[in-house]
């Protein structure tokens, strides 16, 4: 309950701040529309105007709020007009590209925690390539891709895991570091092997680091695949959605599927979260 | 109480591991040398040290900080590589004495792997050289009773205090029964009381066990009150200065401790870590 209160009030100051704002960015076109129809404005019509048009530079909260209710709960979740359909296919990109990402992010990790000519050649390479925008990177992998054959949901999740992979990456390689050289001497006093000491005591120790990078991935991921989907002039997805509204003036729409957005990535982050600590509670690590 | 050997711990399979010493040395080092090469140049480790361990001794190691004990014990369990001279380990190569397992050895800190409970962590080595699984859980049950710590299987180690760790982490090293203990500064990060205590646990292992132990400390009382033989060593270059075998009984109540006998082989112990200073 006292964890509540400070976010909640955080929320209202953002609310307030929203609706003030929505006022003077939305004036202009109120004063227009009575201009032309020769009426006199109140402030308080002035507000009522502001929070309630159709295409406005900033809509009010409670506008987002019913557009979301109005494409979510009031419509059928396999509708083209769904933003639940369009937010299953961004996430199902999301994770696609996560699952790869990760997968692909460990392998690296471990090749450059065992092989010396990897950690010195891999890990720069890595690093470089996360100085790309991947605004530009995006179209050419979406273009190459379509070239080979390959095109729908792939291409979104390999952008989403050229995103996702690097903070696995560098998670994992300071986790499976992580054991000392003590508990590494003592390995060897057993007669271990490798496999062993890996599988037995640099891969449990790396489970705190790779729950930290995988909630960095995962956002990582959704930007991905919404990123993926503004340069193919793709019809569904929320970065579909994000277009679509640019092009029409749709701000509600831009805006409800930004909200959409950022609550799938809260929630998939904190759903990792809980996977962590269930894991590390079993494993006796919990903090 | 158990007994090791009443309890047919001895995996007989394992010739390396229990080999047919008969009154020759478990541990034999000869001219044994081991230089670093760092930035400043060479570091003299060990020089020219030559060593015998007898099946069923208790060794002590002491000296100041770079006298290379602690490198002579490792050289022993293979950890460090000699840059000179010989040592064998049951009459094989130290390399070939780790492959088969002969020895425990337990660290200054206990090490024991947070995510896996006292039992777990105790059975790692188990895990490891491929015992099965009912006779992991015999192990893990004697050991424990063997250091006092039956019932604590389930417990994680942050739940038990470093005394306790310390000697769930000697449990571990007597686990897969290799005749061969070595303690390197095991008890060096605990306090004066609990320290006599392990001590005395220790002795009372030891006498059960017919082990062969090399210890490395730092106190002399701990060496005298332990060993049945001290070595005395000094640093730059890392060398034996003097052996001394303890005349004290194998009975040792921890008030031997103010008998003239073992205030005299402390005394010698401390004129020779005197003589080591000397050139400094």
């Amino acid at each position: 309950m006292r964890s509540i209160i400070p976010v909640l009030t955080v929320v209202a100051v953002i609310m307030a701040i929203w609706y003030a704002a929505a006022v003077p960015m939305n004036a202009p076109w109120a004063y227009d529309v009575a201009k032309r129809a020769d009426i006199e404005l109140t402030f308080s019509d002035l507000v009522a105007a502001t929070w309630s048009q159709d295409k406005p530079k900033l809509p009010a909260p409670h506008q987002v709020g019913v557009e979301l209710w109005e494409t979510t709960v009031q419509k059928n979740i396999t509708s083209k007009r769904s933003l639940v359909y369009h937010a299953w296919i961004t996430l199902s990109a999301t994770l696609m590209g996560f699952g790869m990402g990760t997968v692909l992010g460990i392998m690296l990790a471990v090749g450059i925690v065992y092989n010396r000519v990897m950690d010195m050649s891999v890990m720069p390479w890595v690093i470089a390539s996360q100085t790309i925008p991947i605004l530009a990177l995006a179209p050419m992998i979406i273009v190459v891709l379509n070239a080979v054959g390959i095109s729908g949901l792939l291409p979104k999740a390999v952008i989403s895991m050229y995103l996702s992979f690097f903070p696995v990456v560098v998670g994992m390689v300071k986790g499976l570091r992580s054991p000392e050289v003590m508990q590494l001497d003592q390995m060897h006093t057993w007669h271990a092997s490798a496999s062993q000491t890996f599988w037995k005591l640099r891969l449990p120790a790396s489970m705190p680091y790779l729950f930290t990078s995988l909630k960095v991935a995962m956002a990582a991921s959704l930007v991905g695949a919404i990123v993926g989907e503004l340069p193919t002039g793709a019809i569904s997805g929320l970065g579909a959605r994000l277009l679509a509204g640019s092009y029409y003036g749709q701000t509600i729409q831009i805006w409800s599927a930004l909200v959409m957005a950022a609550a799938l990535a809260a929630v998939m982050v904190a759903l990792i979260g809980l996977i962590q600590r269930i894991v590390l509670k079993r494993m006796g690590m919990a903090t | 109480m158990t007994d090791l050997k009443d309890a047919g711990l001895k995996d007989a399979g394992n010739p390396a591991a229990h080999p047919d010493v008969r009154g020759g040395a478990v541990i034999s080092a000869k001219d044994l040398d081991l230089t670093f090469q760092t930035n400043d140049g060479p570091v003299h480790a060990l020089k020219g040290v030559s060593l015998d361990i007898e099946k069923g001794e208790f060794v002590s190691f002491i000296g100041p900080s770079g006298c290379g004990k602690t490198t002579f014990l490792r050289c022993m369990a293979d950890l460090e590589q000699p840059t000179g001279g010989s040592i064998t380990v049951n009459g094989v190569t130290a390399a070939e004495a780790r492959a088969a397992r002969a020895y425990g050895y337990v660290f200054q800190a206990a090490g024991l792997y947070p995510w896996r409970t006292i039992g777990g962590n105790i059975s790692l080595p188990l895990e490891i050289m491929g015992y099965s699984r009912t006779e992991q859980r015999d192990r893990v049950a004697r050991v424990l009773e063997l250091v006092e710590l039956a019932g604590f299987e389930n417990k994680f180690p942050w739940q038990l205090s470093g005394g306790m760790q310390q000697r769930a982490s000697i449990a571990r090293a007597l686990g897969f029964d290799a005749d061969i203990l070595l303690m390197d500064e095991p008890f060096g990060a605990l306090d004066e009381i609990v320290r006599d205590h392990l001590n005395e646990q220790l002795l009372k292992l030891w006498s059960r066990t017919e082990k062969t132990i090399a210890f490395v400390t730092h106190s002399i009382p701990e060496a005298v009150y332990l060993s049945t033989k001290i070595v005395v060593m000094s640093p730059r270059p890392g060398r034996i200065t003097d052996v001394i075998d303890s005349p004290l009984p194998k009975e040792r109540p921890l008030d031997i401790r103010e008998s003239p006998e073992f205030l005299e082989i402390a005394h010698r112990v401390r004129e020779g870590l005197r003589a080591g200073h000397g050139d400094d």
